[in-house]
């Protein structure tokens, strides 16, 4: 069994420490997509899983083993590079092939072999080409093909898709997933883009400067963000954010002095906290009604499926996803309500989540909803 | 630049003509003078024209001479150097850009250094060397006081045999292959090869040689076909280096032979230019043929170029 087992793992580049302590169990047959801005570290902790990079503290183990000290090619990975690093002076198949040749497999097994991978991956004609005569995308099979061919039990993907264009990086995501459920390992994808890590990860691993802020399936990341950096880095737009202090009991009153119904807010110690609200979240309500929050439409961002509108609330750019059938100008007011279930609780210093109890509402109900 | 104006257009071309000129003036007297007969070439303007003496002259040089086997010295010379000049070129570089060790910097400053020590300066202790290959270590030896300590020990003295390279083909090359120009060329082309191809290589389980022959080397072709003729030329025009070693015409080389052919007056006779000229084309044949040949492989390394 596969199981990448990272303990305390830490690593510096001269003084600065770049990966703080991560914890982090990926098991066997998960598909795991780490998540993070630039530069956090998602590649470095990758190439110290992959052992292209040292590990100053910690253990990291592969199926049971530490490989802290074990070269790459003793820890079954493999592994697909952003800008492929495919051999220039070799063929495909002489690409596909290399590290059965260095393994020192004959040549009749090693053509079989190749022949069969590119099969999978779709590249039987291009077998005699050179890396420079193939698109973007052929060369990210090969890439792919380069990987599979040794039958890692881990598979180790760094931003694999971000060089091709729109449409393909779609069809190689499905086709990533395809494979990675036919080969049944364990695969570790490493992303900065959300709408990727959304829809491939079985385990989705948010990072920011060096640690991990939250580990879950891509719901419970997007339903349940555990930081405000998750919640503002997760979702497109992301989620609104509200300063409020604690009201009466079971009142938050805004900056404005506007007042918000909120029950469950009583049930945390803190009275200085940040409320955060998804844009999809929010419901329209007629102009009057009680307790209806307003905000001038600043400009409207028209999406095809729907529109965002864009305006300024409480002191903060705030966006509101609205379906396709509303209409609303700039230049108009919006009378929304937010619902108390909907509403995410945040501790205003550590940035934390605050209650562990109920589910933030069933109303985007399930899937993940996609912006492009 | 992909300017285009007539008057530029001109005087680049103007420019270059010039240059080309320039450049095949000095060839083109050589080959007139190896035309002519010794009458002609001796008076005063001579003739800017072929003359019909070219067949007689260049069988009279290479009868002469005796260029036959100093051809083959000369060649075996050349492609030694140049063989070695690449082994230790590639071999250091890639020491130097992809191994961390202590003194690595140090260790690449020295050889950059040594550009600036070309052989003629350092050619006496060169010879001593050549002389006897040996001598360094014996000196060495000498000054830690290991012979001495041998000697106080087991009342023998440690004198290691004399190797020398005088006369030899070892001689002709060894002190010629290291080189400072191909170790920077070769360093700044693995530092152009992106870390990537490494990793990748890594996590096919290559080791360092294996990555040197198959992947390094392959790809740097072009510039090895860069180095081996820059390298062949520099080796096979040598002269300073094999007169001072070679006193046994058996390992003469072509250039060498050249001199033996133009009996200035300190032999008592006039000049023969007429027959020194056609030598001197003969000689100039190979390395010639060498350039043109290695320069379609340049090309065809630029067109179908791999990025
Ligand atoms: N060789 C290095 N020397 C010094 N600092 C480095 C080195 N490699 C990476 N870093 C630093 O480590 C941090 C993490 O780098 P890393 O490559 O892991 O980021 P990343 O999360 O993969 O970002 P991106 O999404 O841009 O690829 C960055 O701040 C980077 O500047
Ligand atoms: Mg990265």
């Amino acid at each position: 069994m596969a199981d990448i087992l990272i303990r305390s793992v830490v690593k510096s580049y001269g003084r600065t420490k770049v990966v703080h302590g991560i914890d982090l169990d990926i098991l066997h047959g998960d598909f795991a997509v780490i998540l993070g801005p630039s530069g956090c570290g998602k590649s470095t902790l990758l190439r110290m899983i992959a052992g292209l990079e040292e590990i100053d503290a910690g253990e990291i183990a592969i199926a049971g083993r530490v490989v802290n000290e074990l070269e790459p090619r003793e820890r079954g990975c493999a592994m697909v590079f952003q800008n492929y690093a495919l051999y220039p002076h070799m063929s495909v198949a002489e690409n596909i092939g290399y590290s059965l040749k260095i393994m020192g497999i004959r040549k009749a097994e090693r053509l079989e072999r190749v022949a069969a991978v590119a099969r999978i991956v779709g590249l039987e004609e291009f077998l005699d080409r050179r890396p420079a005569q193939l698109s973007g995308g052929q060369r990210q099979r090969v890439a792919m093909a380069r990987a599979m061919i040794k039958e890692p039990q881990v598979f180790l993907f760094d931003e694999p898709l971000s060089n091709l264009d729109a449409k393909l990086r779609v069809q190689m995501r499905i086709e990533i997933r395809r494979l990675h459920r036919r080969l049944g390992g364990t695969s570790v994808f490493v992303t900065h883009d959300q709408v990727e890590a959304m829809t491939l990860a079985d385990k989705l691993v948010v990072m920011n400067a060096g640690r991990i802020e939250q580990v879950g399936t891509p719901k419970e990341v997007y339903h349940r963000p555990a930081s405000l950096f998750v919640a503002g880095f997760i979702g497109s737009p992301p989620m609104n954010i509200m300063r409020v202090e604690r009201a009466t009991p079971g009142l938050a009153r805004l900056a404005s002095g506007a007042t918000l119904q909120m029950p469950r807010l009583d049930t945390v110690p803190e009275s200085s906290l940040r409320l955060g609200i998804r844009p999809e979240d929010i419901e329209l309500v007629a102009p009057g009604t009680p307790g209806a929050m307003e905000m001038p439409v600043e400009f409207v961002e028209e999406l095809g499926a729907g529109h965002l509108v864009h305006g300024e609330f409480e002191g903060a750019e705030f966006v509101v996803a609205l379906p396709g059938a509303i209409e609303v100008v700039a230049g108009g007011r919006l009378h929304m309500r937010f619902p108390p279930e909907a509403l995410h609780m945040f501790d205003a210093v550590s940035g934390l989540r605050l209650d562990g109890g109920e589910k933030a509402s069933g109303l985007s109900s399930g899937a993940v909803r996609e912006f492009a | 630049m992909i300017e285009r104006t007539p008057l530029l257009n001109f005087t680049t071309h103007a420019i270059l003509i010039v240059g080309l000129v320039m450049l095949l003036l000095p060839l083109w007297i050589v080959f007139v003078a190896s035309t002519h007969d010794f009458r002609t070439v001796n008076t005063v303007p001579m003739p800017l024209w072929p003359g019909s003496h070219m067949v007689e002259n260049y069988v009279a040089a290479w009868t002469q001479s005796g260029f036959g086997p100093k051809m083959l010295n000369s060649l075996v010379m050349a492609i030694g150097v140049t063989t070695g000049k690449i082994a230790i070129a590639a071999l250091s570089a890639y020491s130097i850009v992809y191994f961390r060790y202590r003194l690595r910097m140090v260790f690449f400053w020295l050889v950059f250094i040594t550009l600036m020590l070309p052989l003629e300066v350092r050619i006496v202790p060169t010879y001593a060397v050549a002389a006897n290959a040996f001598r360094p270590l014996q000196v060495l030896l000498d000054v830690f006081g290991m012979s001495w300590l041998l000697e106080s020990v087991t009342g023998l003295r440690l004198v290691l045999p004399e190797w020398s390279l005088l006369n030899s083909y070892s001689g002709l090359i060894l002190p010629l292959i290291a080189t400072a120009t191909g170790t920077f060329l070769y360093r700044q082309f693995f530092l152009t090869v992106p870390d990537e191809l490494l990793e990748a290589a890594k996590m096919d389980g290559t080791g360092p040689l294996r990555f040197l022959f198959d992947i390094l080397l392959p790809l740097s072709k072009t510039n090895m076909a860069a180095l081996a003729t820059i390298m062949f030329v520099y080796s096979w025009n040598q002269y300073l280096w094999p007169l001072l070693i070679v006193t046994d015409p058996a390992y003469g080389t072509a250039v060498m032979q050249l001199q033996r052919i133009v009996p200035g007056p300190l032999f008592g006779e006039p000049p023969r230019w007429h027959i020194a000229m056609a030598g001197t084309l003969i000689v100039m044949l190979p390395p010639l043929l060498v350039v043109v040949f290695m320069q379609r492989w340049f090309v065809r390394g630029l067109i179908n170029q791999d990025k």
